[in-house]
């Protein structure tokens, strides 16, 4: 079998010790050794943007990185957000504004949105959609997205 | 009745689930000791499997097991078609020939699975595939659809004459005799190509055969679970009851979802069976640009007679379509071309000769569209190129000869999808096309704007076109309703949901029968153990034949309430009322009871039931409409070609949209978003480009372009609505709406745009690369 190494990840606030295989993606250990299914995968090669996650705060592609990249740092997926009964803010302006529909693409989309949202508070269409080119979404034509995120503005703002 | 939620834009009743990362979708499902299976597939897109070596595979630590055609016995078969094929009517050829779960002699396209592996992670099974020695004879691929029909091409199903699939002719009229009054005769060659559905989530299964509860567990990104469980029962010698097909959240389907049964369907519960042990398969992008069905090729030789006036005489066309190595789909989408080759026209005579053609390339079913957009450009095209010639405007030209309201139900006098005869049921194409010029500025866009515009120097056109989409087919959906003791209504169904909004929707059909919030519907689709009546969602049938189905299964509960309401509250049915959970006097508010009560009070523990009274509050009712219903609308758009790149800016996007009674706005324009989004992609981004070898030269997201939002432009949705005659609700679907005109909007707009090269598109999809070899081609300068 292959060796394992130790890491010892911050996930959500929560510390996670594991013995994980050199080679196991960031995104397989999120959603498979952690139970994190949150995070969903389109691709595994880097383009699709489902797979994004925060990590020290900065969105990346989980599909694109080992988790034993992760050891001793802070990752921070959709399941930080909110909950059915307490969506966060961004959350709440997708539901307005039906900025999902089959909702696979949606959290990579919340998780380079968070950071964006937090950098310009107060953005233009022209720069939502620059933000959100590197998320694909085959179901909603992006419109609805690009509602929901000027909705999730004001509503950060206010 | 107040009708207080359908046509209401309310928000989704499934979104916060989804929202928050907690909706399962197939490869969320883990399960203890559950095993991870990968596939080798062919390299080659048509060669012979000379061996093939597990043995090194199989010694890999961690493997469970290795299966290839070989080791599957008796239980290797063809798998059965999807579609029945076309009834042995006159002159109708047709080759039946199906996938295999593995290769067992000759490859028939690249991607076709050779051996699956089984092991204990996703990580070691991939390993072991690389461990497999299999030794294949490349033949020389039919790549070409023209050349696969020359005498001497090499066979993709060596027991066949030819490559030809299937021939079918249809007729309305006399078309040469038409054409022999003609005062024009337009004829193009005209060339579609492939595209991807390129649902975000990729296929996956998770199978588990219980040994000892003796049951058989498949999740499965599917959109027709009832046909999946009801096939593989019969394919393994089990009971219905014994299998449960459940398609949880699915991350979007667009048409190939609905195929079955896809061989990794097959292994994956043959292997379940043989091992007693779960197993999960989840496919990689790559895997889905070769194994996931496609669709689109056809070459058409079209023809459009008219009168100088620029009426309508007839269409011709004879076309071939690409089915991919197999046909299990049967002439679904070719015949859908055939039943959109006549536009919203009123078109009197037309002819069709349909050759379907095998090639080695992955096999094809219906894609968003399914075949609709080749017959809508056709028309469209043919009509332009027309109304160039007759020096009529082109929307004149369309006005003149658009389906008049008075004419429905208009029966074409040809076959549709289902073999039945081809009616349109209702519509005003009029106003549609109109409501979309007006929107659009066209007369303003043309006589100021565009003048100006190309005064600056600035390569600005217009497109505006009509369509039909045939919607909402049979046979047939149910639902069962149930009032539960907490004054919730609980509703099945069959369908799957594949991001539609049907739990919103649907519930919005319940809540108006009932009285009760949307929110107050908990909303059961596609599993099995819920609901085992019904086909699948495709063909916009969510919104048509399903909603119908719950619509009469929430009537029959209604009535049942108010029957026994009448009894409790001794009050006659007709001075009753539902609304805010309760039924009530209407004249006496105060003198009501709750649903939740009444429902418990229909199943008593303890006194008697009258004979004859079903016990609970429940009902469960199918719908099966008596044809298809044919949605119609306008596209019309502006766009900006910068004639140094190619590269195009859409100004302006407008849809109008007639689908029926709306049940939803706010769902109604994301689909229509989504629809038009991939249109888009057909048109100027999207393109599978196969070599002569069958080679698939763009298999990831990264040759492969799906289009992003800054690609996508605004898009502005306007609805007329004409109800629907064959169903209660009124209803038509518009799931493909989107999608269908865009290339032969395109195509018109870049024309225009771009008319000082006199340009003739005759070909989806277009591209920059593509654009500028063509206007090299007809090497003319402005
Ligand atoms: S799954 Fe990571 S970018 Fe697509
Ligand atoms: S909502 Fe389905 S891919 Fe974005």
């Amino acid at each position: 079998m292959n060796i394992e190494y130790p890491i010892s990840v911050t996930v959500n606030g929560t510390r996670y010790d594991r013995d994980v295989e050199p080679r196991l993606l960031l995104s397989d250990f999120l959603r498979h050794d952690l139970g994190l299914t949150g995070t969903h995968v389109g691709c595994e090669h880097g383009v699709c943007g489902a797979c994004t996650v925060l990590f020290n705060g900065q969105p990346v592609r989980s599909c694109l990185m080992f988790a034993v990249q992760a050891d001793g740092q802070e990752v921070t997926t959709v399941e930080a957000l909110g909950t059915p009964d307490d969506l966060h803010p961004i959350q709440e302006a997708f539901l307005e504004a039906h900025g999902a529909q089959c909702g696979y693409c949606t959290p990579g989309f919340f998780m380079t949105l968070v950071p964006f949202l937090e950098e310009n508070p107060d953005p233009t269409e022209e720069e939502i959609r620059e933000a959100i080119a590197g998320n694909l979404c085959r179901c909603t034509g992006y419109q609805h997205i690009v509602d929901a995120v000027k909705l999730a503005a004001a509503k950060l703002g206010s | 009745m107040t009708q207080k939620h359908v046509g209401r834009r309310m928000t989704r009743t499934e979104d916060p689930r989804l929202l928050t990362g907690q909706a399962l979708f197939v490869d969320d499902v883990q399960m203890p000791g559950m095993l991870h299976a990968a596939f080798l597939r062919s390299d080659y897109a048509h060669a012979r499997l000379v061996s093939i070596d597990v043995s090194a595979a199989r010694e890999r630590p961690g493997v469970v097991a290795v299966f290839t055609a070989e080791d599957m016995g008796d239980d290797w078969k063809h798998g059965p078609p999807l579609v029945s094929p076309p009834p042995t009517v006159e002159d109708i050829v047709f080759h039946s020939r199906t996938h295999v779960p593995l290769v067992k002699d000759k490859v028939r396209h690249a991607g076709e699975p050779l051996a699956i592996v089984i092991a204990e992670s996703r990580y070691i099974a991939e390993d072991a595939v690389e461990d497999i020695w299999v030794e294949l004879e490349p033949l020389e691929a039919v790549v070409d659809l023209e050349k696969a029909l020359d005498p001497g091409a090499p066979l993709v199903h060596d027991d066949l004459e030819s490559n030809l699939a299937a021939h079918l002719v249809q007729e309305k009229g006399d078309y040469e005799a038409a054409k022999a009054q003609a005062d024009l005769v337009v004829k193009r060659r005209i060339y579609i190509d492939r595209g991807a559905a390129g649902a975000m989530e990729n296929r996956g299964i998770v199978a588990h055969w219980d040994v000892r509860a003796q049951q058989l567990t498949l999740w499965d990104t599917t959109q027709a679970p009832i046909p999946i469980r009801n096939g593989l029962a019969a394919m393994f010698g089990l009971s219905s009851h014994q299998v449960r097909v459940i398609a949880p959240f699915v991350g979007g389907g667009f048409g190939p979802k609905i195929m079955m049964y896809y061989p990794e369907e097959v292994l994956l519960t043959w292997a379940t069976l043989k091992m007693g042990r779960p197993i999960k398969w989840i496919e990689d992008r790559r895997e889905n640009f070769f194994a996931t069905t496609q669709e689109r090729t056809q070459v058409h030789y079209g023809e459009m007679a008219l009168t100088k006036e620029g009426r309508i005489l007839g269409v011709r066309h004879d076309f071939l379509h690409d089915t991919g190595a197999y046909d299990p789909y049967g002439l679904t989408v070719p015949l859908n071309t055939q039943s959109h080759a006549m536009g919203a026209y009123d078109v009197p005579n037309y002819s069709s000769e349909l050759k379907v053609v095998f090639t080695n390339k992955t096999i094809v079913t219906p894609v968003r569209g399914a075949g609709r957009p080749q017959g809508i450009f056709l028309a469209e095209r043919l009509l332009d190129i027309a109304a160039r010639e007759l020096g009529i405007d082109r929307l004149e030209i369309r006005k003149k000869n658009l389906i008049p309201p008075d004419a429905f139900p208009y029966e074409h006098k040809i076959i549709d999808q289902a073999f039945a005869p081809l009616v349109f049921d209702s519509g005003n194409y009029l106003a549609t096309l109109e409501r979309a010029a007006a929107a659009i500025g066209y007369e303003k866009f043309i006589a100021e704007e565009q003048p100006r515009l190309r005064a600056e120097g600035k390569h600005v056109g217009l497109g505006i076109v009509s369509f039909v989409e045939t919607t909402g087919v049979g046979p047939y959906e149910g639902a069962r309703v149930t009032v539960e003791t907490d004054g919730r209504v609980s509703v099945a169904t069959g369908v799957g949901t594949q991001g539609q909004g049907h739990f919103t929707s649907f519930a919005q059909i319940v809540a108006d029968q009932l009285g009760i919030s949307p929110r107050d519907v908990r909303m059961v689709t596609g599993d099995t153990a819920e609901f085992h009546w019904g086909t699948g969602t495709f063909a916009s049938r969510g919104s048509v034949v399903a909603a119908n189905a719950i619509n009469a299964a929430a009537l029959s509960v209604r009535n049942k309430v108010l029957k026994l309401a009448s009894k409790i509250l001794e009050t006659p049915e007709e001075e009753l009322e539902l609304a805010d959970g309760q039924v009530r006097v209407a004249d006496l508010p105060h003198r009501a009871i709750e649903l939740g009560e009444l429902a418990a009070m229909a199943n008593p523990l303890r006194g008697a039931v009258e004979p004859g009274t079903e016990p609970g509050l429940e009902s469960t009712d199918y719908f099966g409409p008596k044809y298809g219903a044919t949605a119609n609308g306008a596209h019309a758009m502006i766009l900006e070609v910068d004639p140094e790149t190619m590269m195009i800016e859409i100004k302006r996007y407008v849809t109008v949209e007639d689908c029926g009674t709306v049940l939803n706005p706010l769902i109604l324009e994301g689909q229509i978003h989504g629809g038009v989004a991939l249109g888009i992609a057909n048109s100027y981004y999207e393109q599978l480009v196969f070599d002569e070898n069958g080679q698939l030269l763009n298999a990831s997201l990264a040759d492969y372009l799906i289009p992003s939002a800054t690609e996508i432009p605004p898009i502005e949705v306007l609805h007329e609505e004409t109800r629907s005659p064959l169903n209660p609700l009124g209803s038509k679907g518009a799931g493909e709406a989107g999608t269908i005109p865009v290339p032969s909007l395109f195509a018109q707009a870049l024309e225009d745009a771009l008319q000082d090269y006199g340009l003739e598109i005759l070909e989806m999809p277009m591209s920059p690369n593509r654009l500028f070899e063509l206007l090299h081609e007809e090497s003319k300068t402005p």
